[in-house]
């Protein structure tokens, strides 16, 4: 049991108070809630988007797109487009280097260069509707739409496969002709849609059904859906005539669009500058690049910056979404509620290129329980959609809806409270996931407790037609490189420097842990983001890492700034180094005594400029487990599910800005919940998307939702000074499942199909 | 071909401003590309998602619905003219210190329309506060935060209004 009080958060919005947690751990800083950094930025519409940024003789970009799901290319041409007044250049994938055949990993999954650059711009043949195939850039963006309408290209239209069962089957139209399947270190001999087969297993299976009482099979199904950044991607290029190439983009990862573009371009990474503008959500779908190689070449070709910015059909059509699924789940029990074996076999659709997120699916669907045997098997399956792109948790939210439905399933056939059942079977150290690793010190039998004991599940639920579900979720969080500086001010404040794009509040959060560090205020460190030439590498804002992971480098920036000031207060004082302590940021030798700032004030006059830096590369995960309470109400006639009540429990570690992280629960969730009950990518039968804008493709607004009720679970992170784990993915986890076991409460009816919309769940309630 | 500009006479944040436009540009695209007014975002430039909410003759309204000829001779309010001599709007700062923003995206359009609201209708119930918003899509934050946030305007201004 952990020595930490879950501390109950759901603050009205005046209570802005510390987090009892945080008293418990006296820091000054960690466990408040300030105001963020770049708030009076973002609220008054000053904050620097990318198309806000104007360059002088800014040109306009615009993609020609593929009508069709799947066709070979027999032509394009140019020349009338190039012949319009105004018209600066076009280009092709004849204008990209040769690619490599090259896989690098790029912190939420890995990519292969020769993939990426024929998802940028086609090569041979088109893959999905909404494909880039040409481009052209003008002087304003009208013009640039006009011209790209004249680009004429000829199609062979080919049959196309969209679901990810259809695309592996013997006979289904091939996207690439050299695409053979890799299993356990193997090719197979043919080619097929089927990039490759992941397997896992532990234990004895059969031994494991045999000791089973009860055994439960389902099988699972789910649509594509659309991470929904309401920014859609644009990018500004400027390629000078001395070869200096300078991206202005918003990114997850300013870095690794720096590589990207150095291996697409084929160009020195020392040739290219990433300048991060504040972006607007991203949740995975921001790390590959779509646009950037297009404007850059375009501007190469034209000698001015080039603007390309997509429109939210282009969004939808050509950028990340998540994988369709089919899913089978089997898990068997003893009488006394002992999970004995468990089989997945998963197939998840990776888009028009292998590599989708089939391998961390597999990793996830039984991590919440111990189960002594299991296999697990999982197929990476291309099919005429976009390229999937990681989506908060990749892979997990699906294998959970199934594992999870599962688990309540054999929990009531063994007349065993489910909530109970969770924590008989949950992880805790010690237990083996699947795919080899043992726990650490996590926090899942925390949170199933907090949520046992929470005021929601205490309530009671009245009135037809409601019901309650709860579900887990697991998300690994990753650990990465991170680099930060930091350069002591001559009022004493720190100027902090870091890589790490902020994309819901982490300037906050890392400026927080530096100052904790040094014993000063929150806002005496002045964080900025800064461009790839003016910090060390850090990895991506994913994997829910930056908070600990950059949070860890300004800790020990921090240190090492404490160091130097150490140093010159001995020079000061005139003793030696030991003999200066340093407490909440005081530093004393004898009775002499200093804060922070009155001895960075001091210093100030004499000796060298104090900068501390550090880099991390912390090789761990940080293991993060969420447990989610929903009640619904299912109106009997139209299928609609309406959410009554909404708690989402989780281990954060140690919540740095207990505000952020209850805003990634409860944003997390309402994902989770649009996924869910709404959102889906309707394709015809020509594997034509019909519901590309927001309209038809819709996301919960504020009147699709209630409050979300958040408790943070601190079962401290033993490889985070602070206690820190990563907070962002999991939330999206438990939703899906949780919402279709209310539903099962309510109706009586069993959902295993994603989404739960009205007339899915109005043909599960006629067909019961 | 460009087409023959139109010349429009409008106010934007009490001050008069007049600029040429094409008749098919939309009033989200001349404040941003134009006259510099970069606050109002876009997120589906076709009326589903709320960034680009500016207060046209007193109603708020998506801009990028707007074309910028109808723009002419009225008066219009964006993001960039909430905040009033160096002091914040009380949505701003209820905004700020909720944490009612993660990206910030949606911000905008969304501090637009909750004091449109307010404005309205000093003293909303929560649904108010939601259906009035609904037309506004956040993807980050669940708007858990944001309706607490202008729940908390609204107390802020009415508290400011009893002490005057
Ligand atoms: S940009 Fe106007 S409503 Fe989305
Ligand atoms: S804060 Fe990102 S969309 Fe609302």
């Amino acid at each position: 049991m952990s020595t930490e009080v879950p501390s109950r958060s759901t603050p009205d919005a005046s209570d802005l108070s510390p987090s009892s947690a945080a008293e418990t751990k006296k820091y000054k800083v960690i466990g408040t809630r300030p105001i963020r950094h770049d708030g009076a930025d973002k609220v008054t519409g000053k904050a620097r988007y990318t198309s806000d940024v104007l360059l002088p003789n800014m040109a306009y970009g615009a993609l020609v797109r593929s009508p069709y799901a799947h066709a070979r290319i027999v032509s394009i041409d140019t020349s009338e487009a190039e012949a319009m007044p105004g018209v600066l250049a076009t280009m092709t994938s004849a204008d990209l280097p040769d690619p490599w055949d090259k896989v690098e990993n790029l912190g939420e999954g890995c990519i292969n260069y020769a993939h990426l650059s024929g998802n940028v711009l086609a090569r041979g043949k088109a893959l999905y509707k909404g494909h880039a195939v040409a481009a052209v850039c003008a002087t304003n963006a009208h013009l640039a739409e006009e011209a790209a309408a004249k680009i004429k290209v000829e199609y062979e239209p080919l049959p196309a496969v969209t679901w990810v069962l259809d695309a592996m089957k013997e006979d289904a139209p091939l996207l690439h002709d050299n695409l053979v399947t890799q299993a356990l270190g193997e090719e197979s001999a043919r080619p097929s849609n089927i990039g490759a087969h992941i397997h896992f297993e532990q234990g004895d299976l059969e031994a494991g059904w045999a000791a089973a009482d009860v055994i439960v099979e389902r099988e699972f199904k789910t649509s594509s859906i659309h991470q929904g950044y309401i920014e859609p991607h644009v990018s500004i290029a400027m390629w000078n005539e001395d070869g200096r190439l300078k991206i202005w983009t918003g990114t997850q990862g300013s870095f690794v669009v720096r590589q990207q573009m150095a291996e697409l371009l084929k160009i020195p990474v020392s040739q290219v500058l990433v300048i991060p503008c504040e972006i607007g959500g991203g949740f995975g779908g921001k790390i590959a690049v779509y646009e950037q190689p297009v404007a850059a070449v375009l501007s190469r070709k034209c000698g001015r910056p080039v603007k390309i910015a997509m429109r939210r059909d282009e969004v939808f059509e050509a950028t990340g979404p998540t994988p369709g699924s089919y899913m089978r789940v089997k898990l068997g029990a003893t009488k006394d509620g002992k999970l004995t074996a468990g089989e997945a076999w998963l197939a998840y659709d990776a888009g028009a290129f292998p590599g989708g997120v089939i391998g961390p699916g597999c990793m996830c669907v039984f991590s919440c329980y111990d189960i002594p045997n299991a296999v697990v098997d999982g197929y990476d399956v291309v099919a005429n959609k976009p390229k999937v792109q990681a989506y908060r948790a990749p892979g997990s939210t699906h294998a959970a809806f199934a594992c999870e439905s599962v688990i309540d399933e054999l929990a009531l056939e063994l007349k065993i409270d489910p909530l109970d059942f969770r924590l008989k079977n949950a992880v805790q150290e010690g237990s083996r996931r699947v795919d080899g690793p043992v726990y650490p010190r996590i926090g899942l039998i925390e949170t199933l407790e907090a949520v046992r004991d929470s005021q929601h599940w205490n309530s009671p639920l009245e009135g037809p037609n409601r019901g309650r579900g709860i579900a887990c979720g697991f998300w690994f969080n990753a650990g990465l490189q991170s680099s930060v500086t930091a350069a002591v001010n001559p009022d004493g404040t720190v100027s902090m420097s870091e890589g790490s794009t902020d994309i819901g509040g982490t300037r906050a959060s890392i400026a927080m842990q530096l100052a904790e560090t040094l014993g000063i205020a929150a806002t005496d460190v002045q964080p900025q983001v800064v461009d790839t030439d003016s910090i060390g590498y850090t990895d991506v804002t994913g994997g829910s890492r930056v908070t600990f992971a950059t949070g860890l480098a300004a800790y020990q920036a921090g240190l090492d700034i404490q160091k130097q000031m150490v140093r010159r207060a001995a020079e000061l004082w005139e003793c030696d180094v030991d003999q200066v302590t340093v407490e909440d940021g005081v530093y004393r030798y004898g009775d002499a005594a200093l804060s922070f700032k009155e001895l960075a004030v001091k210093l100030n006059n004499a000796g060298d400029p104090i900068v501390g830096r550090a880099s991390v590369s912390p090789q761990v995960s940080t293991n993060a487990f969420g447990a989610h309470i929903v009640d619904v109400e299912v109106d009997p006639e139209t299928g609609k599910v309406t959410i009554l009540r909404y708690t989402a429990v989780q281990d954060a570690g140690k919540a740095i800005h207990p505000s952020y992280v209850e805003g990634q629960m409860q944003g997390g969730a309402a994902q989770g919940i649009g996924w869910a009950l709404n959102e889906e990518y309707f394709y015809d039968d020509e594997g034509v998307m019909r519901n590309a804008s927001f309209l038809d493709y819709r996301i919960p607004t504020a009147f699709d939702l209630p409050m979300i009720e958040t408790i943070i679970v601190e079962v401290p992170n033993p490889d985070h000074p602070y206690g820190v784990r990563g907070v962002g993915e999991v939330p999206i986890v438990p939703p899906p499942a949780a919402l279709a076991i209310a539903i099962h409460r309510a109706t009586g009816c069993r959902m295993h199909e994603l989404p739960m919309s009205p007339p899915h769940v109005w043909r599960a309630m006629q067909d019961r | 071909m460009t087409p023959v500009k139109k010349h429009v006479t409008t106010k934007i944040n009490g001050e008069s401003v007049e600029f040429l436009c094409e008749p098919r540009q939309s009033l989200l695209e001349v404040l941003r590309d134009d006259l510099a007014l970069t606050g109002c975002k876009e997120g589906c430039n076709n009326g589903n998602c709320g960034a680009c909410t500016v207060v046209l003759n007193g109603r708020p309204v998506n801009s990028c619905l707007v074309l910028a000829v109808e723009a002419a001779d009225a008066s219009i309010e964006t993001v960039e003219g909430i905040a009033e001599q160096g002091h914040l709007d009380p949505v701003q700062q209820c905004f700020l210190e909720g944490a009612a923003l993660q990206c910030g995206i949606c911000t905008p359009g969304f501090i637009v329309a909750a004091k449109a609201l307010l404005d309205k209708n000093p003293d909303p119930t929560e649904a108010e506060i939601r259906f009035s918003l609904a037309g506004n899509l956040c993807r980050c934050t669940g708007y858990d935060k944001i309706i607490r946030a202008v729940q908390a305007a609204a107390q802020a201004r009415l508290a400011a209004q009893q002490s005057s």
